[in-house]
């Protein structure tokens, strides 16, 4: 068992930052080269924002990381160039199975419908997702990635943030316009800040394990209450790339942490689920779950994604998939605000709008730990009348809950959305994600996500008023620059003769109207961009 | 307070039967399996009447 074996080595580099005689100054810095901040430099990147990305390592290594990277997650990473060789590598599901002993309790798919250039997900371990992503930051040269370049002190101010940085060289000061925290559930920039990370830790302990075996187990999620290979508690099998599984076995809150991780215990146990001894221990550790969050995501001129903003239980894949999801939230509204084309206070939509992502993904964790490890003897009666209920009835299926997901969420009542013009039968109200379509442009099949302008899109009916241009704007006529030829895109749309939406550069609706004009759509965007 | 929605009044035409039926669903069935009883009639009532506002105002009546 290699407990932390490493997967991609980068090498430390010294900056000419640190033979300046003063602190040198950069606009936006970025800390943690995890999914979250790789994802956001990028995206930064892409805005012509120049980045500096610290790392305290100097590698990508196997530890307790994601594996689940849901539509939304890859429909982001598309727009950021390095979909294409995560789609090659990971395996694509969208059935889960969940069974009660032996039996079959009832399955879900994810993506029943069709039309998406993503799956549903994807499983891909952690480090292939950073490895592709280091790959795209080595094409754009605005980012300065930095190695074994470890923050030891940060200072806030109303207006900048200092910065003292450990290197192999020793330390280095800088000076920094605005701090994006990504640092993890383990966060040092919120510890050094002082910041209360508050909310709910679970005492049941699972165990955590990736196994290399070769196995024609189909690609799906399956998930198990009370197994006939592991008395009385929960078990979750999954498939990854380079045949490695992983697998989440409940252990109840008694159980010995130190004992359960050592072979002779972990071996026997994971063979009682497969059925044989015939795998190897690629990674394997001990968890108690925590659900908690900062009460706010931006503190002056720093800021937390990810995992240092909130944390998750694993059952829904809503961890880096939050996170990632977080920094296409932020990259675009930080690029306006360095370029000086919007108001500071446009950060502050971003702590709202994420805040409610969080509260959402919190929700739902908490809600899923609970029904896997009841509270008491009264919830777990509950629990187990929602599992023999839902062998003969509809109602209690949906009431199982081995883990709601990753979906993105839409943001109800965002300061940045303008209310509907009219009455609206169907289509995508404003805050909630866009849906994917399959469309043709330039005589091209293609999807509508990949037709979209890198900062806001209008698209509307070629029927409405010819507007003029505006920066930042990219009009998308449907029925000229693209054509609905499958009529998915009219039914996901509702967009009739004359209407359009206003969507923002994080694939959010800003606005739709029902009958376009000049007027409306500026007003629009000025609100969308923070006013 | 706003409007109850839950029925309070009488609703059943024999509702010493009704009673009757549940305690004999009962009767000599293990604590165990009694809780268990209970639990998945809560779980297919609630169900039935299919709003959680009523729901709400149940649970806070019976826990009077």
């Amino acid at each position: 068992m290699s407990a932390h074996k490493t997967i991609y080595q980068y090498g430390y580099r010294r900056s000419s930052d640190q033979d300046r005689a003063g602190p040198a100054h950069h606009s936006v810095v970025i800390i943690g080269a995890g999914p979250v901040g790789l994802s956001l430099a990028v995206d930064l990147a892409q805005r012509g924002i120049p980045v500096l990305l610290l790392d305290d390592a100097d590698r990508i290594g196997e530890g307790s990381r994601a594996i689940c990277f849901a539509k939304k997650t890859l429909e982001i990473f598309d727009r950021l160039g390095c979909a294409a060789p995560m789609l090659d590598k990971g395996v694509r599901w969208s059935v889960g199975r969940v069974f009660q002993g032996e039996d079959e309790l009832y399955s879900f798919d994810l993506l029943p419908e069709t039309g998406h250039k993503m799956p549903a997900f994807i499983n891909l371990q952690q480090y292939y997702v950073e490895g592709f992503l280091v790959e795209r930051v080595a094409d754009l040269p605005l980012i300065d990635l930095r190695w074994r370049n470890r923050v030891s002190a940060v200072s806030r101010h109303p207006d900048h943030v200092r910065l003292t940085i450990d290197t192999p060289d020793g330390p280095y000061p800088l000076t920094v316009d605005w701090l994006i925290a990504c640092d993890g559930a383990r966060s040092p920039t919120r510890a050094m800040l002082g910041l209360d990370f508050a909310g709910e830790v679970f005492e049941d302990q699972f165990l955590i394990a990736d196994v290399k075996m070769v196995a024609d187990y189909p690609v799906e999620r399956r998930f198990w209450f009370e197994p006939p290979f592991h008395s009385g508690q929960s078990a979750l099998l999954h498939k990854q790339p380079d045949n490695i599984w992983r697998i989440d076995l409940q252990l109840g809150r008694d159980a010995d942490a130190e004992a359960e991780k050592r072979p002779e215990t972990v071996m026997p146990r994971i063979a009682r689920m497969l059925g044989h001894g015939d795998f190897t221990l690629e990674w394997v550790s001990i968890y108690k779950f925590q659900c908690r969050r900062l009460e706010r995501f931006q503190h002056d001129r720093v800021i937390f994604a990810g995992d240092s903003a909130h944390q998750v239980s694993p059952f829904g894949a809503r961890g880096a998939n939050s996170g990632v999801q977080d920094a296409g939230n932020l990259a675009w509204k930080l690029a306006l605000v360095v370029k000086g084309e919007a108001s500071a206070s446009l950060i502050e939509t971003y702590d709202t709008e994420r805040s409610e992502a969080a509260d959402e993904n919190i929700l739902n964790s908490t809600r899923a730990t609970d029904f896997l490890a009841p509270h008491s003897p009264a919830e777990k009666t509950l629990r187990n009348a929602a599992l023999s209920l839902a062998r003969h009835t509809g109602f209690a299926k949906r009431m199982v809950n081995s883990g709601r997901l990753s979906m993105p969420t839409a943001y109800v009542g965002s300061p940045l959305s303008s209310p509907d013009d009219a009455v609206w039968e169907g289509g995508i109200p404003p805050g909630a994600p866009i849906s994917d379509a399959p469309v043709v442009a330039g005589g091209q099949p293609c999807h509508l996500s990949e037709a979209l302008g890198q900062d806001f899109t209008l698209l509307h009916d070629a029927g409405a008023l010819v507007l003029s241009e505006e920066d930042g704007l990219k009009p998308l006529a449907l029925g000229r620059d693209i054509h609905d030829a499958e009529g998915m895109l009219h039914n996901r749309f509702a967009l009739n003769k004359g209407g359009g939406y206003l969507i923002r550069p994080d694939g959010h609706v800003a606005a739709r109207f029902t009958s376009i004009d000049q007027a409306k759509v500026s007003a629009a965007l000025r609100r969308a961009r923070g006013g | 307070m706003p409007e109850a929605l839950l029925m309070t009044e009488n609703r059943l035409d024999d509702p010493d039967a009704a009673f009757r039926l549940l305690v004999e669903a009962h009767r000599a069935l293990p604590e165990q399996e009694s809780q268990m009883l209970n639990a998945k009639l809560v779980l297919l009532l609630a169900n039935h009447i299919g709003d959680i506002a009523v729901l709400r105002e149940a649970l806070e009546i019976a826990r009077r």
